[in-house]
């Protein structure tokens, strides 16, 4: 079998795909890439399916061996990447051959970086999908994040055209964060005058920022009720708890919780936000779901019109 | 009917505002009518008590098409039909040894413990609700003589197959992990097995009754204490 030992598994990474979907009524959340531009920019360059299996690397440390002949590229946070010691370029495509020693050093900018393999990585898939979710003990190699010695199975490629994303055209994790906010859910439970503390307000993501939810602290927003019958929660749900202090609710989030939610943050600046790193500052600025659809489509014919540039 | 909106690709239906099982029916209703009515749009939906949160693809369907075929499609729901559900039945072997909450709430409860036991095992309750983690199914409601409330201080370690009580809510842990409900007991029933087809021997709209065994027994059908 061809694919990829782990000689350090860095931090935290994780076998992710675009995530888990249809799953929630047996009380599976959803998992998949924190950062999903970035996620899908790694496949993209390298004319993999849009679902195609790779690694979501948090903060840095990977080291892997290629152990087939293949194209790798990594995209997301700034992480410097060597192969046999010798740095390369980011958003870029890379040979590898079997033998060769991938290095992934710590972020200098944003947390998430995403490493993709020509054709994905050809991990077995739980309940419709590889994403791994570790609270659940789903998805992945064994419902973990990776561990020294695993084995990546991946088929080797072809000789092919590499492309690379201009510059220009990638994003700056290191510039200021306003995050867009559909309000809904419980917003009757917080008065014009907490709403208007909450978008005027500037917040820290807190230490305890992880795939399942970033809490912040900042302002203290209190709303008239203290809890709701327990219920369904969206991606990017805001949900306020008795402490006052947000916490938006990510990918491995609980599907139904209880707690007042102030509204939801769109998928666009939730992948901005999980690129911050605790002690980070963020704003909130309310959107109509309408401006949020209109996002939305702009982003998709944005990613679409733009174009790789051939190496 | 109340409808809002919960978020950039997601709408939440409220059916009412508390546990009832007429609402619950309800809502259980609306899955069904919804699955078919949106299966070019829908992504997934998450019933719970009284409501159901439906997310949508935006880039298929804008909310307002999506608000429009959610009232079209549940325009006839019947009032206060309830479905049966089928009735499953869960093993429990209760006792101080396995319930390490059993006997404060029975005294809080000014109860002895076999009549908690007795108490929680002859009513029947109904999944209201399965989410927080893999195969959580919430029950409801147990007699208002038994209901408790949370641990002032949660469990680090709750043992897979626990039966415990939160208010007037009921459950069996699918896994080990945190939480704060009062445990009385617990069931060899695996609630969530990702390599059994189906996973979870319950969903929601099912009704549930706890079998009360003995020590023996529990062992026999694969418990560990």
């Amino acid at each position: 079998m061809s694919g990829f030992k782990v000689l350090q598994p860095g931090l935290l990474t994780l076998i992710q795909d675009a995530g888990r979907i249809g799953q929630h009524r047996i009380g599976l959340t959803t998992g998949g890439p924190l950062d999903s531009n970035a996620f899908d920019w790694a496949n993209r360059l390298l004319g993999n399916n849009a679902n195609a299996t790779a690694l979501e690397v948090s903060i840095g440390g990977l080291v892997m061996e290629a152990q087939c002949d293949t194209y790798i590229v990594l995209t997301g946070a700034a992480m410097p990447l060597k192969i046999n010691g010798t740095e390369q370029e980011g958003w870029c495509a890379h040979k590898v051959q079997a033998g060769d020693r991938i290095d992934i050093g710590f972020s200098t900018a944003g947390a998430r970086a995403y490493l993709a393999v020509s054709g994905g990585f050809t991990v077995a898939k739980s309940f419709t999908s590889t994403a791994t979710v570790t609270r659940e003990g789903i998805g992945g190699l064994s419902g973990e994040k990776l561990q020294q010695g695993d084995f990546l199975p991946a088929e080797a490629a072809p000789d092919q055209q590499v492309y690379r994303l201009p510059e220009a055209f990638r994003p700056d994790y290191t510039a200021a964060v306003s995050l867009r906010v559909v309000t809904g859910y419980q917003q009757d439970a917080f008065s014009d005058v907490q709403k208007r503390l909450f978008f005027s307000s500037e917040y820290k993501v807190t230490d305890r920022a992880d795939r399942m939810g970033y809490r912040l602290e900042g302002p203290q927003i209190t709303p008239s009720i203290d809890g709701i019958l327990s219920e369904g929660i969206c991606h990017g749900a805001i949900q306020v708890p008795a402490d006052g202090q947000p916490i938006v609710l990510l990918n491995d989030r609980q599907t139904i919780g209880g707690y007042p939610k102030i509204g939801s943050m769109i998928a666009m600046d939730t992948a901005r936000l999980t690129q911050l790193l605790p002690g980070s500052a963020v704003s909130f600025e309310e959107i109509s779901i309408d401006a949020a659809h209109n996002l939305r489509c702009l982003e998709q014919a944005r990613f679409a019109r733009t174009e790789p540039e051939a190496l | 009917m109340k409808l809002e909106i919960a978020g950039e690709n997601a709408l939440i239906l409220y059916f009412g505002e508390k546990t009832d099982p007429a609402v619950s029916a309800k809502v259980q209703q609306a899955v069904d009518a919804l699955e078919t009515a949106l299966s070019d749009v829908l992504i997934d939906m998450v019933p719970s008590y009284a409501s159901l949160l439906v997310i949508f693809n935006p880039l298929a369907c804008d909310h307002l098409e999506v608000r429009r075929r959610i009232r079209t499609a549940l325009s006839d729901q019947t009032e206060g039909e309830t479905s049966e559900g089928r009735l499953v039945s869960l093993p429990a072997y209760y006792s101080t040894e396995s319930g390490p909450d059993l006997e404060d709430l029975a005294n809080r409860a000014n109860l002895s413990v076999e009549e908690v036991i007795k108490i929680h095992s002859e009513m029947e309750y109904r999944v209201y609700a399965i989410g927080f983690a893999p195969g959580f199914a919430y029950l409801g409601e147990v007699d208002e003589r038994i209901a408790a409330p949370r641990l002032s201080t949660p469990r680090q370690k709750v043992p897979r197959g626990a039966v415990a009580i939160a208010d007037r809510q009921t459950a069996v842990y699918p896994a080990v992990s945190p939480g704060g409900w009062n445990l009385i007991g617990l069931c060899p029933t695996r609630m969530f097995n990702p390599e059994a087809t189906p996973s979870m021997p319950v969903q929601v709209g099912d009704r549930i009754r706890f079998q009360p065994i003995e020590r023996d027994e529990f062992l026999s059908l694969g418990g560990e204490l």
